[in-house]
C-alpha cells in the first residue's frame, strides 16, 4: 500500500465506531484462525503423548527390540515406494500437463483436465481393491520376465507369484499422485508468458523447441514443487498399500513380497493393537508426520520461489 | 440472509439423507424363511439386560453366531462383542470396561493380580470354549495327500526346503508323484493368534529345524505374506506350489496336509483337535475354577491333531451387579452347551469341546457370584 | 567478462533468449503431407498383426506397435524433414502416449467397479439392510444353495452421511471464518502469514495421521481405546479444514473491492458488509469449494478405521460406540469376508460399496462444478 492511501484511510478509520457486532465477528474470525494453529499443535502434542511410553519402555518389550530397529525398515519401505511412484508419475504427469496446456484443443483440454481430476477423486480404498484384483495378477508375467532376464540385479532377485509386491503398490501410488503433479504443472505451464512462446516460434522454433526453451524453464520450479507435493501424498497413502502389498521384513527385492510402509503397517495392525504396541504404532505415525512435514515444507519453499520468476513478465 | 439457493440445495440434500435414515432395516436375518440356514429362532427366556465383551478376533465369527443364536433364546438380552484383539480384550476386563473378554492367551501372572481390582479378590477365570484347528492347506495339482513331519514343515516355512521334489518331502510321501515346482510358503502379514499358535507348534514340535522365537508376527525373511486368513487362502488357492496355514474353517475345498504326530500322520478333524486339548496340562494359576491350559503341542497321543488355537472367555469371579453375573452364567453356559458349540462349528468351523471339558466349564461358571 | 556474466545470470526475458539462442539452426524442410497418416496406418497394422496374427497379448501388441511407431516417426521425419522436425514429432507422440497411459488405469478401474459392483448396488435390499446378525453361515448358504442374499451397507451409508456431515459442520465454520479473517481482517499481518503457512502444512497431513490424532485425543480425554463417530468427524475435519480455508480464501479474494467500499461508504458496519455483501457474492464459489472438500474426505478409509472402528449394526449415535462407513465397509468386506471359504457374497458387497462411493464422489465433483457455473453471480 502506498503512503498516500494509508494517510487517507487512517483518519476515517479512527472515526469508525467499533460496534459490538464488529468486535464479535472479528473475534470469531480470529479465533478460527487460532483454532487451526491449535489443531496443528494438538496433532503433534497428542501423538507425542500417546507415543511416549515407547521411549521409556524396556526395548526388549518392543516389536523389534527397539523402536529405531522397528521403524527404520518401515521408513525405508515408505520412502522407496514413494520415490518409485514419483519417478514413474512425474514424466507422465508433465506429458499430460503439456498435452492439456499446449497440444489439445481447449475444449478437449478441459475435459481431459476433468478426467484427471476424476482420477484424484477416486477413494484410495477403491484403488487398493483394483490393484489387488486387476493389476497385481497382470504384473506377474512381467516380474517373472524381469527375474529371468535381469535377476542378477538385486532389485529383481526373485519374482512374486501373486504380484502383490512393493513395485505393484508403487505403480498404483503413481496413478494416485498423477493428478496432483498434473494439475500443478498444468497451472504453471498455462502461465508461461505468451511473449516468450511467440518469440521462440518467431525465431523459427518447432513446437517442441518452443516448449523446451520457453515453457519448461519457466515451469520447472512448479513441476518440481508439484512433484514434491505428490511425493508427500504418496508417503502418507495408506489403504492402497495396505490392501495390495503382501508385507514382510525389509528386502531390497522389489518384485517379491516383503517390505512394508508406515501407513500400511499402522492400518493393518491398529484395529487389534493394545498397550505398548499401540504406542509403537502411534510413534510410527509421528515419524510419518515428521517426514511428510519436511517434504511438504520443501515443496512449498520450491513453489514459493517460483513467484520471483513469474515477476519477470 | 445467507445465499439462498445453495443453502436450499444443502438443506434439501440433508432432508433427503434423513428420509433415507428413516427406512432402513437393521434386522436383515428376519427376512429369511424359517427353514433357511441361519434363520432366527423364535420364543425364548425372560432374562433382560446388556452384556459387553471384547477381545480376540479369532472368536469374531463364532461370537457373531453365538450372539445371533443367543438372541433366539433370550430376546431381552443384548450382547455386544467388539473384536479389538486379545490384548485389548484383557486390558478392557482389567479396567472393568467390559463384562467378559475373549482372549487367545490366558491372563498372565501380572494380569491375574491386576484383574482383582475389577473382578473381586478371587480374580478371573479363563474358560477354553473355542477350539480352532489350524490346517495346512496346499495347492499341488495331482497330489492327493501330503504328509509332513514337523521337521519338514518347519524346513518348508523356514525356506530351507524350497522345492516340492526335495528328497525330505519325498521320503514321507513315497506314493505321490511330487512335481518339480518351487514352494511358495504363505504366511499371515498381520499379527495374529493363528500365526502365534502355529509358531508355538513349530517351536515345540520341531525345536531343531525351527530356530525362531514364537510371537504374533512372522519371523522369517522373504516368503509370501497375505493379510488375514482370507488373503492366505486366496494366495494358496490361486498359486500352484503354495502352502500356508489358516483357520480350518476357511479351508473350503483346498487340500490339507497330514501332520506327523509320533509315528503316524494325522489330518485335522474336529475330534482330533479336541483330543489334543483334553490331553493338555491345566496350568496352576491359583485361581479356583480356572481352566487355563498349556497345550501339548509335542503330543504323541494317537489321533490328536496338535496345531490348534484355543481361545478363552475370561469371566470375573464376582460382578457388582447380580444381573450381570446371571447373564454371564447364562451366556457362557449357552456358548459351552452342545448347541452353542455346534453353532460355532457351523459358523466358524471350530472344533466342539469335549463333554468332559464342557462339564468343567459349567462347574466353573457355578462359582460366578454377583452383588455387593 | 563481468559484463557477459551479468547478462547470463539476468532473470526473465534475457534468460529465455539465451536459451533460444541455443537452438541449432538446422534447416527444416517441409515434410510430405501423407507421412504421418502412413505411419499411423503402419502402427495400426502392427497391432493387428501382433495381436491377431502372432496371438500376442493385446497390451504387449499395442506397446510394441507404439514403440515401433515412435521409432518410424523419428526416422521417417528425420529423413524427410530433418532432425528438428523429427524430435518435434517424437515428442508429440510421447505426449499423446502419456495421455493414453493415464487414461488406461482410470478406464480399467471404472470398468472393474461397475461390472463387479453394479448388480448389487442397484438392489434396494443392499442399500437398506445392515449386517446385524449376518454371519458366514448365511454367506455360505447363499453361495452354495442360492439362499436369499442378506446383509447390506445401510449402516455404512448412514454412518458415512452422519460422520461426513458432522465433519462438515465442524470444518465449514472454522474454515470459512479463518478465510474471512485472512482476507478481510488480517491483510498482510504476520499472524496471517503464520496461519497461511500452517494451513499449507495441514494440507500435507497424511490421512492416517489425522486418524491417529483423533484417536490420541479421545484416548486422553475419554480414556484409551474410545472409538466413536465424533472422533472420526474430528479426524476428517483435520483433513477438510485446510481445503475449505484455501478454497474460500480464493473465492473471497476475487470479490471486487468496489463492493466492499461501496457498502462501507454507506455506513454499513464491516461485519454486516461481510455477511450481506461479500459472502453472498462469493456464495457459489464457497459452496462449490465446500462440496469439493466433502468429496475429498467422504472416501477416506484410514482415519475412520483408526478412530471409529467397525460396526455391523446400525448406530446413529455419533457419541457412543463404533460406527461404519462405506469406505471402511468396503475395506473390511474385501480383506476380511464373513466366511473366508465362501468369499463371493462379501466381495460382491465390497465392490458394490466401492461403486457407491465412486458414484457419490463423482456426483459431488460434478455438482461442485454445476454450483460454480449456475449459481455464479451474473457477469456483466
Amino acid at each position: 500500500m502506498s503512503m498516500t492511501s494509508d494517510r487517507g484511510a487512517r483518519p476515517g478509520r479512527r472515526r469508525t465506531v467499533r460496534r459490538p457486532g464488529d468486535i464479535t465477528f472479528h473475534g470469531a474470525a480470529l479465533a478460527s484462525g487460532l483454532t487451526i494453529l491449535a489443531i496443528l499443535a494438538g496433532v503433534a502434542i497428542f501423538l507425542v503423548v500417546e507415543a511416549a511410553p515407547v521411549l521409556t519402555a524396556d526395548p526388549e518389550e518392543l516389536t523389534a527390540g527397539g523402536f529405531g530397529r522397528y521403524v527404520l525398515p518401515l521408513i525405508a519401505g515408505t520412502v522407496i515406494a514413494s520415490v518409485i511412484a514419483m519417478v514413474v508419475a512425474t514424466p507422465v504427469a508433465v506429458g499430460i500437463a503439456l498435452f492439456i496446456s499446449h497440444y489439445a484443443h481447449r475444449r478437449v483440454g478441459t475435459s481431459v483436465g476433468f478426467v484427471v481430476d476424476l482420477l484424484a477423486a477416486v477413494p484410495s480404498v477403491v484403488f487398493g481393491m483394483w490393484g489387488w484384483q486387476v493389476l497385481a495378477p497382470r504384473m506377474v508375467p512381467l516380474y517373472r520376465w524381469l527375474e529371468a532376464n535381469l535377476g542378477f540385479i538385486p532389485v529383481f532377485g526373485s519374482a512374486s507369484s501373486t504380484g502383490r509386491t512393493l513395485m505393484t503398490a508403487s505403480l498404483v501410488l503413481a496413478v494416485m499422485i498423477l493428478p496432483i503433479i498434473t494439475s500443478v504443472s498444468r497451472e504453471v505451464f498455462l502461465q508461461t508468458p505468451r511473449l516468450h512462446e511467440e518469440a521462440a516460434l518467431a525465431l523459427g522454433a518447432t513446437k517442441w523447441e518452443m516448449i523446451r526453451t520457453a515453457v519448461l524453464p519457466f515451469g520447472m520450479p512448479g513441476v518440481i514443487g508439484g512433484t514434491m507435493l505428490g511425493l508427500g501424498r504418496a508417503l502418507g497413502e495408506t489403504m492402497a498399500v495396505a490392501i495390495i502389498l503382501s508385507p514382510g521384513v525389509f528386502t531390497w527385492v522389489l518384485i517379491d513380497s516383503g517390505n512394508s510402509t508406515i501407513p500400511a503397517e499402522i492400518a493393518l495392525n491398529f484395529p487389534e493393537a493394545s498397550g505398548l504396541r499401540l504406542s509403537e504404532l502411534i510413534g510410527a505415525g509421528l515419524v510419518l508426520f515428521l517426514i511428510t512435514l519436511a517434504v511438504n515444507l520443501l515443496a512449498r519453499w520450491v513453489v514459493a520461489r517460483r513467484a520471483d520468476f513469474s515477476g519477470a513478465n | 440472509m445467507l445465499p439462498a439457493r445453495p443453502l436450499r440445495a444443502a438443506v434439501t440434500t440433508a432432508l433427503a439423507g434423513l428420509a433415507l435414515v428413516a427406512c432402513g432395516d437393521d434386522n436383515p436375518t428376519a427376512r429369511l424363511q424359517p427353514g433357511d440356514v441361519g434363520a432366527p429362532a423364535s420364543g425364548g427366556g425372560d432374562l433382560t439386560g446388556t452384556l459387553t465383551g471384547s477381545g480376540s478376533s479369532a472368536q469374531e465369527s463364532a461370537q457373531t453366531a453365538w450372539i445371533a443364536g443367543y438372541q433366539g433364546r433370550q430376546p431381552g438380552v443384548t450382547v455386544h462383542y467388539d473384536s479389538i484383539g486379545s490384548g485389548g480384550g484383557r486390558e478392557n476386563i482389567i479396567a472393568g470396561a467390559t463384562d467378559f473378554a475373549g482372549s487367545d492367551a490366558y491372563l498372565d501372572q501380572q494380569e491375574r493380580q491386576e484383574v482383582r481390582d475389577s473382578c473381586g479378590p478371587k480374580g478371573a477365570m479363563n474358560l477354553p470354549v473355542y477350539i480352532s484347528p489350524i490346517a495346512v492347506p496346499y495347492n499341488l495339482p495331482g497330489v492327493e495327500s501330503l504328509q509332513l513331519t514337523p521337521d519338514v514343515l518347519a524346513g518348508i516355512f523356514n525356506r530351507e526346503i524350497s522345492r516340492w521334489d526335495d528328497p525330505a518331502i519325498a521320503e514321507d510321501n513315497p506314493d505321490e508323484q511330487l512335481p518339480d515346482l518351487p514352494i511358495t510358503a504363505v504366511n499371515r502379514s498381520d499379527e495374529s493368534g493363528t500365526t502365534e499358535n502355529f509358531l508355538e507348534y513349530l517351536t515345540a514340535a520341531a525345536p531343531h529345524a525351527w530356530p525362531h522365537e514364537p510371537g504374533a508376527a512372522w519371523p522369517v525373511e522373504g516368503g509370501e505374506a497375505a493379510a488375514q486368513t482370507t488373503g492366505v487362502i486366496e494366495v494358496v488357492s490361486s498359486t500352484p506350489g503354495a502352502i500356508g496355514y489358516a483357520d480350518a474353517s476357511a479351508i473350503g475345498t483346498l487340500q490339507t496336509a497330514a501332520i506327523g504326530v509320533g509315528e503316524e500322520f494325522v489330518t485335522y478333524s474336529p475330534e482330533a483337535a479336541a483330543r489334543v486339548v483334553d490331553a493338555s496340562e491345566p496350568v496352576d494359576t491359583g485361581v479356583k475354577g480356572d481352566l487355563a491350559l498349556d497345550l501339548a503341542r509335542d503330543t504323541t497321543e494317537s489321533g490328536a491333531y496338535p496345531i490348534v488355537l484355543v481361545s478363552y472367555l475370561i469371566v470375573c469371579h464376582h460382578y457388582e451387579k447380580p444381573q450381570t453375573a446371571t447373564l454371564v452364567q447364562d451366556y457362557v453356559g449357552y456358548i459351552a452347551s452342545e448347541e452353542g458349540q455346534a453353532t460355532a462349528a457351523e459358523a466358524a468351523g471350530s472344533a466342539p469341546i469335549s463333554d468332559r471339558l464342557r462339564q468343567r466349564v459349567l462347574n466353573s461358571l457355578e462359582l460366578v457370584t454377583g452383588g455387593r | 567478462m563481468p559484463t557477459l556474466h551479468r547478462l547470463d545470470t539476468q532473470e526473465g526475458l534475457d534468460h529465455r533468449i539465451d536459451h533460444v539462442r541455443g537452438v541449432v539452426p538446422a534447416p527444416v524442410r517441409p515434410a510430405p503431407r501423407r507421412l504421418g497418416a502412413v505411419l499411423g496406418a503402419v502402427a495400426v497394422a502392427t497391432v493387428l498383426l501382433l495381436w491377431l496374427g502372432l496371438d500376442l497379448h493385446l497390451g504387449l501388441a499395442v506397446t510394441g506397435a507404439f514403440l515401433l511407431y515412435l521409432a518410424l516417426t523419428y526416422v521417417g521425419f528425420r529423413v524427410a524433414a530433418g532432425a528438428r522436425v523429427a524430435t518435434d514429432r517424437l515428442m508429440r507422440g510421447l505426449l499423446y502416449g502419456a495421455f493414453v497411459v493415464a487414461l488406461l488405469p482410470l478406464c480399467s478401474l471404472l470398468w472393474t467397479v461397475v461390472t463387479l459392483g453394479g448388480a448389487r448396488v442397484v438392489n434396494p435390499d443392499f442399500l437398506l439392510q445392515t449386517m446385524n446378525g449376518v454371519t458366514g453361515l448365511h454367506d455360505q448358504a447363499t453361495q452354495q444353495q442360492g439362499q436369499l442374499f442378506i446383509g447390506g451397507a445401510y449402516h455404512a451409508i448412514v454412518g458415512t452421511l452422519l460422520i461426513t456431515g458432522a465433519a462438515t459442520l465442524i470444518s465449514v465454520p472454522v474454515g470459512l471464518l479463518t478465510a474471512i479473517y485472512l482476507v478481510e481482517y488480517a491483510g498482510r499481518s504476520r499472524l496471517a502469514h503464520v496461519i497461511r503457512f500452517f494451513v499449507d502444512v495441514m494440507t500435507g497431513i497424511p490421512s492416517i495421521v489425522a486418524g491417529l490424532f483423533a484417536f490420541a485425543l479421545w484416548a486422553v480425554v475419554f480414556g484409551i481405546g474410545t472409538k466413536d463417530g465424533m472422533a472420526g468427524a474430528v479426524a476428517l475435519s483435520v483433513l477438510m479444514i485446510p481445503t475449505v480455508v484455501r478454497n474460500s480464501e480464493e473465492m473471497l479474494r476475487i470479490v471486487p473491492n468496489e463492493l466492499r467500499e461501496a457498502s462501507l461508504a454507506l455506513g454499513v458496519p464491516k461485519w454486516r458488509t461481510i455477511v450481506r455483501v461479500v459472502l453472498p457474492t462469493a456464495a457459489s464459489g464457497l459452496a462449490s469449494g465446500v462440496t469439493l472438500a466433502i468429496a475429498r474426505v467422504i472416501g477416506e478409509t484410514a482415519p475412520l478405521l483408526v478412530a471409529v472402528g467397525y460396526a455391523r449394526a446400525l448406530n446413529t449415535n455419533l457419541l457412543e460406540g463404533p460406527m461404519n462407513t462405506l469406505a471402511v465397509y468396503a475395506y473390511y468386506m474385501f480383506t476380511k469376508p464373513l466366511s473366508p471359504a465362501y468369499r463371493d457374497p462379501s466381495i460382491e458387497r465390497a465392490w458394490a460399496a466401492a461403486l457407491l462411493l465412486v458414484l457419490v464422489v463423482v456426483a459431488l465433483n460434478l455438482s461442485a462444478r454445476l454450483i460454480a457455473r449456475f449459481f455464479a453471480p451474473t457477469k456483466r
